[in-house]
């Protein structure tokens, strides 16, 4: 077994203790849900007449898990000793999960219904890790009473970064608020495209489902007519403007949607507040104190009309994720000025923000370009495997062709976006062409290094060096530095952590 | 940026994957190869009539990357696993092909993990997470011996026990 001797002395409240017993009722009933589906599948088969074996087969699902159920009782045990929290589970897979106690951000006590009618509940011992897969440890099944002992047993510390709110009056300071000019920008951020992938989406169903004949509705019918009456590059060009100008009306709708009455204030007891919306106004609360950074975003097209926005670098709020989307914006699109300014003003320092960069130098600069060239390469050779040998046009290889220039000005973008920097307490990076990114993170939020260097990097002698951190996207890479820049960019930025490992 | 003569540089971890690593490497990769003639031998039988040639082709040219896969990369990774642990950090490199070194001070970790896979049961092996809390960089360390890596949770433990914070 997996144990580990934590504490030499161990006295009797260091024992391992299981889950209470009752759970043997509980579990087997857990595991049968989770087996409904092939359950109600062979009790389906059964009933079309597949023959008397189908019985058998539920039968043998339903005891495997109950089986299971009752394994998960003798598998799982826990202990609480002065430093830590240890939970050993799994028959085939044996693992002991460690939390250090001082660790534990939060204890959750739940019990569904099932767990009310044996007097159960079940204990969540969160760590404040975001990564909700393997989040810290969960208890299932201890009995009501003894899942309060273990609730005060591991708060009885006091928990690190939670004091009580000083009661003064709060005032507020308006950092940002959206102006009726910025909608100019909501062409350009192109959340149009999505509306018409929806409507393209509701029409085929239309037609497909609902055997609705598009040619019939008149407007359509005219303009299909017209259209087939022009010269194939005039017909295009119509397409392609009737296509941008829905986009860019759907998308500047989409920004008043989103956006309108925009605010962002930072009230005195320590929070950032963003309000927003139009029909749904939607209220974010940041603490400060949870604060790592910002991350100014330029989009492309929002780049050549000189805009971009500014999104929040905080633990607990991860980007682009389901329900979180967009918690994190503290600026929506706006000009770029404006949306440095609120940067600096956020973290309280503005010189991350315009600091300049320090390049990566030629060899990133080639990879960026054999990347494009590889990609581009593969892609253009199955077309032509297709023309060759499935008698695709020839026309779809010139479009694949055209390709290669298309990359290398990417590439070219995207080496000229490649740059880092450190300023007093904070570390910066840039990269990207679609979306150019600028992140600023403090430093001394930076949980670990991460140095990958694939098979080209370490011909190339270059690193991608990763700052992880408890907040945002998690990690903040530097695209492609020189091996000796990232050495020394991660020394400056933690001291005192790489020393020990480095060659003499 | 100027290049200055003395350039410093990482040196590796200090400590090997155990010796049985290699079986457990080539293990755990015989089991993919396998897995991945399954659908081979299902077209053998289902394609009964034709030529049998084109199996032939497929089924050498799976002999040779699973030859080459299984003869290289765990001699390869056995060369570049390597871990360390000391007061104030965990350090590892990983890989084959492209390689990752990561670093986490002991300040700042959220979690120490030992796992035994089946196939490292079989191999008297056990690998060691230590998870940060950041979902980016946990630092896993591969094909320990049991013993090894009980006693690096428990040094781990008690090491992270001793510095205070949220490590966040």
């Amino acid at each position: 077994m997996t144990t580990a001797p934590l504490v030499a002395d161990a006295d009797v409240e260091e024992r391992w203790r299981r889950l209470s017993p009752r759970m043997l009722a509980v579990h087997p009933v857990m595991e049968l849900r989770r087996l409904i589906f092939p359950l109600v599948a062979v009790v389906v088969g059964l009933r079309s007449g597949a023959g008397g074996e189908g019985g058998w087969w539920a039968l043998g699902i339903g005891g495997i898990g109950i089986v299971i159920g009752f394994l998960r009782y003798f598998t799982t045990s826990f202990r609480i000793t002065p430093d830590s929290v240890q939970v050993r589970r799994g028959l085939l897979r044996r693992r002991t999960l460690t939390v250090p106690r001082d660790r534990i951000r939060t204890v959750d006590v739940t019990s569904h219904v099932l767990h009310r009618i044996f007097g159960l509940a079940r204990v969540t011992v969160g760590t404040g890790k975001t990564d909700k897969k393997n989040d810290g440890v969960k208890l299932d099944g201890l009995s009501a009473a003894a899942a309060e002992n273990l609730h005060r047993e591991l708060l009885h510390r006091p928990m690190p970064g939670v004091e009580s709110a000083p009661s003064q009056p709060v005032s507020e300071t308006l950092l940002a608020a959206l102006r009726p000019a910025w909608i100019r920008y909501g062409p350009f951020t192109l959340s149009g495209l999505v509306t018409i992938g929806v409507l393209v989406g509701i029409g085929s169903r239309l037609v497909n489902e609902g055997h609705v004949d598009l040619t019939k509705i008149g407007f359509v019918h005219d303009s299909i007519d017209y259209l087939r009456n022009q010269p194939l590059p005039v017909a295009i060009l119509l397409v392609t403007a009737a296509v941008a100008g829905f986009t860019a009306i759907a998308s500047t709708a989409g920004y008043v949607l989103a956006f309108w009455n925009f605010r962002l204030s930072r009230h005195s007891s320590g929070t950032l507040h963003v309000r927003r919306g139009l029909l749904t106004t939607r209220n974010t609360t940041i603490e400060e104190r949870r604060l790592r950074g910002v991350e100014l975003s330029e989009p492309l097209l929002l780049r050549a009309v000189r805009g971009a926005r500014v999104l929040a670098i905080a633990t607990g709020l991860r980007v682009g994720r389901g329900a979180e989307r967009g918690g994190s914006i503290l600026l929506p699109p706006g000009p770029r000025a404006v949306a440095v300014d609120v940067a600096g003003t956020v973290i309280g320092d503005a010189d991350p923000l315009t600091v300049p960069l320090t390049r990566h130098g030629p060899r990133a600069r080639l990879r960026r370009f054999t990347r494009a060239g590889t990609g581009s390469t593969i892609l253009i050779l199955i077309v032509l495997a297709f023309v060759l040998l499935a008698g695709a046009p020839w026309w779809a290889f010139w479009t694949a062709v055209s390709l290669l220039p298309l990359g290398a000005l990417l590439a070219l973008d995207r080496a000229g976006s490649l740059g880092h920097a450190l300023t007093a307490g904070w570390l910066v990076s840039r990269h990207g062409s679609l979306v150019r990114r600028r992140y600023v993170l403090r430093t001394d939020a930076v949980i670990g290094w991460n140095l990958t260097m694939s098979v080209f990097q370490r011909r190339a002698g270059l690193t991608t060096l990763v700052a992880t951190t408890a907040g945002g996207r998690q990690g903040y890479p530097i695209l492609d530095v020189p091996d000796a820049e990232a050495i020394r960019v991660a020394r400056t930025a933690t001291p005192n952590l790489l020393e020990q490992f480095l060659a003499d | 940026m100027t290049m200055t003569a003395d350039v410093v540089r990482l040196r590796p971890p200090l400590h090997r994957a155990s010796p049985r690593a290699l079986w457990y490497w080539a293990a755990r990769a015989a089991v993919l190869w396998v897995v991945l003639l399954a659908p081979q031998a299902a077209w053998w039988f289902i394609d009964g009539d034709g030529s049998r040639l084109p199996h032939l082709v497929v089924g050498a040219v799976w002999l040779v990357l699973a030859a080459a896969h299984l003869l290289v990369m765990p001699q390869w990774r056995y060369r570049v696993h390597r871990w360390e642990a000391t007061d104030t950090a965990v350090y590892t490199q990983t890989g084959w092909l492209s390689q990752e070194r990561r670093i986490a001070p002991i300040s700042r970790v959220q979690t120490v993990d030992s796992e035994r896979g089946p196939i490292e049961q079989l191999f008297k092996l056990a690998n060691v997470t230590v998870t940060t809390a950041s979902a980016a960089g946990p630092l896993k360390i591969e094909g320990l011996a049991a013993k090894v890596a009980d006693q690096l949770v428990a040094d781990l433990t008690a090491r992270v026990g001793q510095s205070t914070g949220d490590a966040t």
